[in-house]
């Protein structure tokens, strides 16, 4: 049996791994959101195409590579870039064109770059659960009594944290991160000073979409298995932990898809699973009655 | 270019004017033959007369599965419609519109199945419940950045599916079946004709509701906050309490199809509270042309009759519909049925 104690890790493990999900994939809801204010529907999908490509690059890879970490990171890069890719694509063409058209067209059209990417993976993949078939043992690790963290764990939560980490330092020492954020500050300012706006809101597109793919091919190695409509509840919930964050802050994001994460592993402990999701966006709803700017966001005053 | 962005941004007459200038597209130049061609009353009289004598003819020739898909379309104009006050009068983004109708059909559903109600009676509480809950989801989040709003419809329309799952008094995930369909001068409505019939009056109380409000100076105030907040609040619009009660009407209309809905199914489940729903509704007032009332019911027939004209294409179906989505709001942001140009 297991004691109390041991539950309160066993969770709170479970709620750092469900935490890097989310952290990754809302720092590109976050980052997005922070340059172009828009509230990019179709994220959610990038994580879901971002699983599949991992999905049939380790396909691809098991006859030369093996099944082992090996495949597994060369699909985590591989879809990383064409996530990438994707993203920047989607960007160029869906949502370049309305940057300066209302904000509800933009939103509409993320909906609709959302349906397209569900509906064209539902029709490649007849819309079938995968099976993601690697040969690492999903229980072997570091074993503390009735405890085992497994070596899959302590993998995510370090690839996790070195992406964390460069995110950081490139938003923060290098020239394009500092025009990142300056474009968030005040777009048509950037424009004037020289700033290719462009080709920096397509960089934060890449950025973001292939750190949701990194997340999707975790997914895949986490829970074995990848489906089309993996990723609307995902991409609900990491927006969620954006908001908690603050909208806009990349720490908070980092910060709110681990608290949400944390938070999600304890509440369903409680109350039972079949409420899980109303607790994360009941936190979602409190957050923004008693603190809408998030933990870390900025008080901002909004300009029509 | 970045000033007809600009301009394109008001997407009612600022737009006109500036299109005036421009080469007219093939859309705009059949758009502009149509109102031409209504501008003759004679013409006008027989184009209405047609289609009312379709409408109300519909049942004595067509099969009743022909009724169904009608009766269906007319049930997401009353969606539309309701939605329509909240996104196109009022230019608030509702994502969760679904969770509105949840709220009218379980209310209804329950008094009448579980506690034996008459259907007519549980309309005024269907009512109090909808504003009811427009405030607890309006309330913390109209005050907030538009986009926040959007989310919060969304979880809630979440958190109003989830919740209709796991609770006995919704009946679970398998919803209440076998509800008892109502009277009218004590025949009770089981056919399909008759529900049509019924829901050709409410499209009609409900068309006469939204150009009412259009009409209204409290419509007047909600176009302003729409085009311009910080203009509106300048002039002594008060803004949140406008969108606060635009919010509460589009929730009510929304909750008293649902509650209508119900009774004709018979049955409620929470699964057709899922989000393609809300989406789906609010993609008929935008594809409509926000706002319009003719172009939001078009819109709502639209996506409930080509799901079915479709079948054969079957899967495909949503991935073009995203596609198109995308090229009309690239293309058309004004919506497939603007309003006509003013001269």
């Amino acid at each position: 049996m297991f004691s109390t104690g041991e539950i309160i890790i066993q969770q709170i493990v479970n709620g750092l791994i469900l935490g890097c999900f989310y952290a990754l994939i809302s720092l590109g809801y976050t980052m997005v959101y922070g340059i172009v204010r828009l509230l990019n529907f179709a994220h959610g999908d990038i994580y879901m195409v971002g699983a599949f490509a991992g999905f049939f690059v380790f396909g691809a890879l098991a006859a030369v590579t093996g099944t082992g970490w090996l495949s597994i990171i060369l699909a985590m890069i591989a879809a990383m870039f064409l996530c990438g890719v994707l993203g920047f694509l989607i960007q160029r063409f869906a949502y370049r064109p309305l940057l300066d058209a209302p904000r509800l067209s933009l939103l509409i059209t993320a909906i609709g770059v959302s349906l397209i990417l569900q509906n064209a993976v539902m029709i490649l993949t007849n819309g079938e659960f995968k099976f993601f078939n690697h040969s690492v043992n999903p229980r072997a690790g570091i074993t503390f009594g009735n405890l085992t963290i497994t070596w899959i764990q302590i993998v995510l939560l370090g690839i996790t944290a070195i992406l964390l980490i460069s995110l950081t330092w490139f938003v923060t020492k290098t020239i394009w991160g500092k025009a990142m954020r300056a474009i968030s500050m005040d777009r048509p300012t950037c424009r004037l000073m020289g700033i290719n706006v462009n080709t920096i809101i397509g960089i934060t597109f890449f950025i973001g979409s292939a750190l949701a793919a990194v997340a999707g091919v975790m997914a895949c190695v986490y829970y074995g298995n990848v489906h089309y409509f993996m990723g609307y509840i995902m991409g609900m919930k990491a927006f969620t932990a954006a908001v908690i964050g603050g909208i806009g802050s990349i720490p908070g994001a980092m910060l709110g898809g681990l608290l949400l994460g944390l938070l999600e592993a304890g509440g369903t402990q409680v109350l039972g699973s079949s409420w899980k999701d109303v607790f994360a966006f009941g936190i979602l709803i409190l957050m923004l009655i008693f603190k809408p700017t998030g933990l870390l966001g900025k008080t901002e005053v909004e300009r029509m | 270019m970045e000033n007809n962005n600009l301009n394109k941004i008001n997407n009612g007459e600022v737009a006109v004017a500036q299109e005036d200038t421009r080469k007219r597209g093939f859309f705009t130049r059949i758009i502009d033959g149509f109102y031409n061609f209504m501008d003759k009353t004679y013409n006008k009289v027989i184009v209405y007369g047609i289609l009312i004598a379709f409408v109300l003819t519909l049942p004595l020739w067509a099969s009743n599965y022909i009724l169904q898909v009608a009766w269906n379309a007319m049930f997401y104009m009353l969606l539309g419609l309701g939605c329509n006050i909240i996104v196109g009068f009022t230019g608030m983004i509702d994502l969760g519109f679904a969770a509105k109708f949840a709220v009218g059909a379980y209310t209804s559903g329950i008094l009448v199945h579980t506690f034996g109600w008459n259907f007519w009676l549980t309309l005024p509480i269907v009512v109090l419940v909808g504003m009811l809950a427009a405030v607890l989801i309006g309330g913390p989040a109209l005050r907030l950045r538009s986009d926040y709003l959007a989310i919060v419809t969304l979880g809630f329309g979440e958190i109003v599916r989830i919740v209709a799952r796991n609770l006995e008094i919704t009946g679970s995930a398998s919803g209440l079946s076998g509800i008892k369909r109502p009277y009218i001068f004590g025949v009770q409505l089981t056919r399909i004709w008759m529900w049509y019939y019924l829901f050709i009056v409410l499209v009609i109380i409900f068309v006469i509701a939204s150009n009412r409000v259009k009409d209204s100076r409290f419509g007047r105030g909600l176009a302003y906050v729409r085009e311009d907040e910080d203009a509106a609040r300048a002039m002594g619009v008060n803004v949140v309490k406008y969108k606060m009660w635009a919010f509460i009407v589009g929730t009510v209309m929304g909750a008293v199809a649902g509650a209508f809905y119900v009774m004709q199914m018979a049955a409620v489940s929470p699964n057709s509270f899922q989000f393609t729903q809300s989406s789906n509704i609010l993609l008929s007032v935008v594809l409509g042309g926000m706002g319009k009332v003719p172009g939001v019911m078009a819109g709502a027939a639209f996506f409930s009759i080509f799901p079915e004209i479709f079948r054969e294409i079957g899967e495909y179906r949503m991935l073009f519909f995203g596609i198109a989505l995308v090229l009309v709001m690239i293309f058309r942001p004004q919506g497939l049925w603007p309003d006509r140009r003013r001269r």
